[in-house]
């Protein structure tokens, strides 16, 4: 069998990307297509008194305004994207939906109160101003650690409090271990919200074909099939009769995966009633309005350990802000459950989560999703007893790692998938081992970092572990066929944004049935050719739809050897499938194409056996029991200049444990631009609202996101440990580089200023946040 | 507000003539009324970079510029580079170097590089992430953007 698979083969898709050919959304172009622009509520809270659209729809190029009361009965809150857990017990969750337009009430800066469609983009915007709208400005709930006040205004009014969810999961029985504990350390730790920015904005093409019943849609989105499904649903089609497209998608990162927004549901729905394709791009500042959030949690956390440094339980109660209205249930709270133990074995856990309603705008997942939180608590706590035990940060890691033997090692706790939180395999010496020799850890800490220390420079060391729970369920599913010019044809439900899909994916195809790669055509994330599966998200593509693929292309070769032996005559243990040829081994000019095999598997006349399938080709699916957990460190060597708080990143190291290496050159880009997203997270990137929850950066000019200036070089090294769980034996990686970037910045930035034992418990930090930091340590002494 | 003006613009060697608004963005001309898609929009302030393209040569954001200024200019967009099949070297050099994910930034990022390879046939590390610090790339974290240039290089000296 050729080897495709762990080759660093450039990718497929590249030359229409390059030269400006490849399809996005904003380049649908349909004839007689109208856009779209929405007015968007300036307060966070209000009642909305009256809406008068009558001057916007005087205006010139004006085709119609829709407000909620347009709506009529269509109007109804977005279907909910997750359930809350059920197999827990003693649960609280509260869903409160989205809506496509505001009724009555604004919940958020930035949530659409009516729409205009016009013969161009800039008449829409135009005529959004010509709307005037009256609203009653409300008490505000501007923060997770007020929204629970007695008094305090109430978001959703039908509810008692602004209480969305409420649920505690344990391991062991934590308060019996803390009495037997040496030492137990407890702090509040924060982290604050962030976007992901991706550097396509979202936008929507829908178009009717009355004749047909036809609706055919282009989405920014990292799920077409739920998608499509649910338009379907709601504009009471079939789901035959809407195809949804996810094209060139410009960057998810999550909120992508958010849905239905209220977009997703209006424009199709704007489409069909006017009988004529709609087009709506968000821009920029909508954006940051309009586009889901993610982060902002307070921990009251807790760590009980033996004066060894052995860990005996950790505890951690916390507020995690959903915004306005919580379609994702639960996944980011508990993402962080389950990754607040790290890599450690932890006999004894207590965690309790209370999800509260803000007057801000929703969150839903952002690369890393409640799992950089997790880690940071974690990875912080165990700082601080490393200090106060006076063990090397390494040492005390090594001490506390889930042993090799101990896999399939289980938590008792529930992941966010409500499966059984199973970490399938993993080997973390040797991956900390690697990180330790690729950093010069023993030479840095006993001599470069004694030397520049004594020439006065802040230059500290960060050394961090994380697990990443990946690939979960259900389920995604492939279909391949060999064309009679002996290319193969591959379609999978996943949308694709960036992550090399249509090379990752040949390579599977191309180690199954011995082509190149080239002549692999995929198509992802188009309902017209497959229209089964669940999404981009959780770092799952190359595991769960990569596996889907594997098991459709062995399929295909085993059709391909049937066929291939009854026509030349040699067993097929004697076959090999090469260049597109199957031939005998021995024997190679007895051979035949793949082409010419796919015409022999479509007869147009005769008899054939009872059950023969035509063509070569087959549909399988993948769904693991539960997820397959990644593992890795992070290093960093950092200077701070101590007048102006600006750092350097002098070295940053990643040793990735992702299970079979599928292309390294990938891979590692992976890595780079998940750590360049986590360097934003930990030191740039903050979205600052103001007490009346208004957002005060919403601009990239104020919104930092790190440039090549502010990125180091990151040296990547590998450690495979497969996982049992799939054929392929694969872990996801598409989130590990975002991890634990925040936690490592915190040790080696402490490290940096080991002199004034400063301790860092929020995130993001900034210039400025870190100055105010050490003044107030300085303020202390 | 809605009178047109007659422009001249050449575009990749094309010269087009349309009357426009006067304040219709050059980008919105470039990629809806003459469909030259490959130009994108990041974020319509200026900061991102996606859009930038050459204006006589120079590099210009064009969701800064309304198409009236550039009536008898000539503008080149990434769909004048290069073909999938004929690619300019700056993207061969993407490709070989694995440059660009989503590939969203990427037009305007080879765009900017355009006339900073001309200037600066050996440039060093610092002097590439300097070149693209006005460019937003939200994938690659940049380092093998940084590897590409410094491979564009080196093939377009030899």
């Amino acid at each position: 069998m050729k080897k495709s698979i762990g080759e660093r083969i450039k990718r497929n898709e590249d030359p229409r990307l390059l030269t400006g050919q490849a399809l996005f959304v904003d380049d649908v172009d349909l004839p007689n297509m109208l856009h779209a622009a929405f007015l968007r509520s300036d307060y966070a809270h209000a009642y909305i008194k009256n809406i008068d659209v009558s001057e916007a729809r005087a205006r010139a190029g004006v085709v119609a305004v829709f407000t909620a009361e347009d709506m009529g009965e269509d109007w109804q809150p977005g279907p909910p994207l997750v359930s809350p857990p059920p197999t827990v017990e003693g649960v609280t969750f509260h869903s409160r939906r989205q809506v496509p337009l505001a009724k009555g009430k604004v919940r958020h800066v930035g949530e659409p109160i009516a729409v205009v469609i016009a013969e161009n983009r800039y008449i829409a915007e135009d005529a959004v101003e010509d709307i005037l709208v009256d609203l009653e400005p409300l008490e505000v709930v501007s923060d997770i650690e007020t929204a629970l006040d007695p008094g305090a205004p109430l978001i959703h009014e039908d509810l008692e409090s602004n209480l969305a969810a409420h649920m505690i999961q344990r391991v062991g029985d934590y308060q019996a271990a803390k009495t037997k504990a040496d030492l137990v350390i407890s702090r509040r730790i924060e982290i604050d919200r962030g976007a992901a920015a991706a550097m396509e904005n979202r936008g929507i093409v829908a178009s009717w074909d009355a004749k047909s019943q036809h609706l055919t849609i282009w989405d920014t989105t990292q799920a077409p099939i739920p998608i499509r499904n649910g338009v379907a649903t709601r504009l009471g089609l079939s789901g035959n009769q809407v195809r949804v497209i996810a094209p060139f998608i410009g960057g998810g990162f999550g909120p992508k995966m958010m849905m239905h927004y209220p977009e997703e549901i209006l424009i199709p729905w704007i489409a069909v009633k006017l009988a004529r394709p709609i087009k709506w791009i968000e821009d920029r500042r909508e954006n940051f309005y309009a586009t889901t959030q993610e982060r902002r949690q307070v921990h009251e956390a807790e760590m009980i350990l033996t004066r060894e440094g052995k860990i005996l339980g950790i505890s951690h109660t916390f507020l995690h802000d959903s915004g306005a209205y919580d379609p994702y249930g639960l996944t980011i709270p508990l993402n962080t459950e389950s990754h607040a133990m790290g890599a450690y074995d932890v006999p004894n856990y207590f965690s309790e989560l209370t999800v509260v309603f803000t007057n801000k705008i929703i969150t839903t997942p952002i690369r890393g999703a409640g799992r950089p939180q997790g880690i940071f608590v974690v990875e912080r706590l165990l700082d601080m007893a490393a200090k106060e035990l006076n063990m090397d940060p390494v040492e005390i890691r090594r001490l506390n790692f889930i042993p090799p033997e101990a896999f399939p090692y289980e938590r008792v706790i529930i992941d966010q998938a409500f499966s059984p939180l199973i970490f399938d395999s993993g080997d973390y010496q040797p991956v900390m081992d690697k990180a330790v020799e690729m950093i010069g850890y023993e030479q840095f800490i006993k001599e470069e970092q004694p030397r520049l220390r004594a020439e006065g420079r802040h230059v500290g060391i960060g050394i961090v572990p994380f697990v990443e729970t990946t690939g979960v369920g259900p389920y995604e599913g492939a279909r391949i066929n060999i064309e009679t010019n002996g290319k193969v044809n591959v379609a999978t439900g996943v949308g694709t944004q960036g992550q090399g899909h249509f090379t990752v994916f040949a390579q599977i195809v191309a180690e199954q049935l011995g082509v190149d790669i080239k002549d692999v055509n995929l198509v992802t994330g188009d309902s017209a050719e497959f229209h089964w599966g669940t999404g981009t998200f959780a770092s799952r593509g190359a595991v769960v739809a990569g596996n889907a693929i594997h098991g459709s292309a062995s399929i295909v070769r085993q059709k391909v050897l049937k066929l291939a032996s009854k026509l030349l005559e040699a067993p097929e243990e004697e076959l090999e499938l090469v260049d597109g040829q199957v031939r005998v081994a021995d024997l190679p000019r007895l051979s035949i194409s793949l082409g010419e095999l796919a015409v022999e598997a479509n007869p147009l006349r005769g008899a054939v056996e009872p059950g023969t399938e035509p063509g070569l080709e087959a549909t399988s699916y993948f769904g693991p029991k539960y997820g397959a957990t990644a593992f890795g460190v992070h290093a960093m060597i950092i200077e701070v200049d101590p007048e102006t708080m600006m750092i350097e990143i002098k070295r940053y190291v990643v040793v990735e444990d992702c299970g079979t290496v599928l292309n390294p050159l990938m891979l590692e880009a992976q890595v780079h631009g998940g750590v360049a997203m986590g360097i934003g997270n930990a030191y740039y990137e903050q979205l600052v609202y103001d007490e009346n929850a208004q957002l005060l950066n919403a601009s990239l000019a104020d919104y930092l996101i790190p440039t090549a200036s502010e990125v180091p070089r990151i040296e990547v090294g590998h450690h495979e440990t497969r996982s049992p769980l799939n054929p392929l034996g694969t872990k996801g990686a598409g989130e590990a580089g975002a991890i634990p970037v925040p936690a490592v910045f915190a040790q080696a930035i402490e490290n940096a200023f080991a002199d004034q034992d400063l301790e860092i418990l929020e995130m993001p930090l900034s210039p400025n946040r870190l100055f105010e930091l050490l003044m107030e340590k300085e303020g202390e002494s | 507000m809605n009178d047109l003006f007659q422009v001249s613009i050449t575009v990749n060697d094309t010269e087009y003539q349309r009357a426009v608004e006067p304040r219709l963005l050059l980008s919105d001309f470039l990629r809806h009324d003459l469909a030259l898609t490959g130009t994108h929009v990041g974020c319509e302030h200026g900061v991102c970079g996606a859009c930038t393209v050459l204006f006589d040569g120079f590099p210009v954001r064009s969701c800064l510029m309304f198409a009236v200024q550039a009536d008898g200019h000539n503008i080149q967009t990434v769909e004048g580079l290069g073909s999938p099949d004929n690619l300019h070297v700056i993207q061969q050099a993407f490709w070989e170097a694995h440059g660009l994910q989503c590939g969203f930034c990427t037009p305007g990022i080879l765009m900017t590089l355009v006339p900073f390879l001309e200037n600066n046939p050996d440039p060093d590390e610092a002097a590439i992430r300097h070149a693209i610090s006005g460019n937003i790339c939200r994938c690659t974290g940049y380092q093998n953007i940084v590897d590409a240039v410094k491979l564009a290089a080196q093939m377009m000296r030899s």
